[in-house]
């Protein structure tokens, strides 16, 4: 329960973050994408469950503020928050190297299944145009804030677990 | 290890739930043109005052920058700008004559007038669009100070854009440079109707494309004032959107396409007026009318075309 709490307040602080000041430190307009990076960080530290839920508030929260279909980022970040589920467990959480391949290869599918949706369908054909100018410096810049963030939340994933541990070994 | 297989299978189905749950969604809103609704009014109490703060944060943080930037380039610039000002303290008094020639031709030419009048309301934008794909804003005035879909959004220079959603105390913006924007327009030198279509490729270049303009006496020059024009059923007639920077025809031969250089500085936006009057479909048919009668029937055919196609696109 308090897990979920945190988590909820975490999600809504990167959310807010990412819409204010992300914003302004954009390079070139382009601004790094740190729901994606909650999202992933945490479906790899803890599996499909917890990525899922991080994953459907955080799209939720960017579908009523921004989008036009509501439900559009909710499916999107929800998938993102499940295929990442499935490397949990397989490699070691600690080690930086995963969690930044995984947020790469889910910021670079993100944003194209983004273009295919929104530009694609519209007749906005130019895709090596998108590719370069959103897609590939966003992705570069995502991974940057990886390096960054990504120690943080597995401290913070630490933390929590080890006070549900102390939690459980109460009831005993 | 049947408990990890029931747990596995388990977020299968709640995978499963959210995805049938996010596609009934998204058709209802492409369908029903459904807002938000209750979850953006609780949203909005929630997180709209905590995004002003933070973007206060933010704006702070841009300023320390360019601060930083700057210092080492002020000495030279002092220099330099000193010069200008002996330049433009001469050239000012030039232009003060000018002006005085000015408003003295602007209150024989009605149309600038038209939007001074309108009552608005004053707004800061509070968050900008959380992905990089689309122009779209909040601001922190919603419905509870009067603010509706569909209200035209200006500064000081000339058209930003649309309100798309309200919330109790925020609104959503789509900028006209979003890719998903389309503004009917019209030049005001020869009074051709085009549409302003935003174009994400061009945003860089600080340019809005333009396209379907009927120029038949072919008089539409680089440097033209493009407005708002008065068969758009969703902007005010007469607000300024921009200059034409770039014209060519079009592959048949019948309208051009180009590109203009927007007013708005659209990277070092902070606030916006909103415009509280709605522009009225009747009285934008009556000014069709109007036109249909001055003009010759081929015109009008195609300004009806272009009402037609702006409507279509601007569903999004």
């Amino acid at each position: 329960m308090k897990r979920r709490i945190v988590m909820i307040f975490l999600v809504l602080l990167s959310f807010l973050l990412q819409c204010t000041v992300l914003q302004a430190i954009a390079v070139a307009s382009i601004s790094p994408n740190l729901l994606l990076v909650i999202t992933v960080s945490f479906a790899l530290m803890r599996g499909k469950r917890e990525g899922m839920f991080v994953g459907f508030l955080g799209g939720i929260l960017t579908d009523i503020f921004f989008s036009s279909g509501l439900g559009f980022y909710t499916l999107l970040y929800t998938y993102v928050g499940f295929v990442n589920g499935f490397c949990c467990r397989i490699f070691y959480d600690d080690d930086i190297k995963m969690p930044i391949l995984l947020v790469c290869g889910s910021d670079l599918a993100l944003n194209i299944l983004v273009y295919v949706f929104r530009f694609l369908l519209r007749g906005r054909t130019d895709f090596f145009f998108y590719l370069g100018r959103i897609i590939i410096p966003e992705v570069i810049y995502t991974a940057i804030l990886t390096m960054l963030c990504y120690r943080l939340l597995l401290a913070l994933n630490r933390k929590l677990e080890k006070a549900e541990q102390r939690s459980v070994d109460s009831f005993v | 290890m049947k408990k990890k297989f029931n747990d596995s299978l388990k977020s299968k189905y709640i995978l499963i739930v959210i995805t049938v749950l996010c596609l009934i969604l998204i058709v209802l809103t492409f369908v029903t043109d459904m807002a938000s609704g209750p979850v953006g009014y609780v949203a909005g109490y929630v997180i709209t005052p905590v995004q002003n703060g933070l973007n206060q944060v933010g704006d702070w943080i841009t300023e320390r920058g360019a601060y930083l930037q700057n210092s080492t380039d002020l000495v030279a610039e002092n220099e330099e700008l000193k010069e200008k000002v002996d330049t433009l303290t001469a050239e000012n008094n030039q232009l003060l004559q000018d002006k005085e020639e000015l408003n003295r031709l602007r209150s024989l030419y009605e149309l600038d007038k038209q939007y001074e009048d309108y009552e608005k309301i004053g707004a800061r934008i509070i968050a900008k669009d959380a992905g990089n794909w689309f122009n779209v804003f909040t601001i922190d005035k919603g419905s509870a100070n009067g603010i509706q879909v569909d209200q035209n959004v200006i500064t000081e220079g000339g058209l930003v854009g649309i309100v798309t959603e309200t919330g109790p105390n925020w609104a959503t913006v789509r900028s006209i440079i979003d890719d998903y924007s389309n503004v009917s327009a019209t030049v005001t030198s020869t009074s051709d109707n085009c549409i302003i279509a935003g174009d994400l490729r061009l945003i860089d270049e600080g340019k809005i494309r333009l396209v379907k303009l009927t120029d038949t006496n072919d008089k539409v020059t680089v440097g033209d004032k493009v407005v708002t024009s008065d068969v758009s059923d969703r902007f005010l007639p007469g607000i300024l959107i921009g200059y034409i920077s770039e014209v060519g025809m079009d592959s048949n031969n019948l309208t051009k396409s180009g590109t203009i250089t927007p007013v708005v500085d659209f990277r070092h936006l902070h606030e916006v007026l909103v415009i509280k009057q709605l522009k009225e479909i009747d009285a934008a048919k009556e000014s069709l009318d109007a036109q249909s009668d001055t003009e010759n029937s081929v015109t009008a055919d195609t300004s009806q075309s272009e009402t037609e196609t702006e409507s279509g696109t601007e569903e999004e």
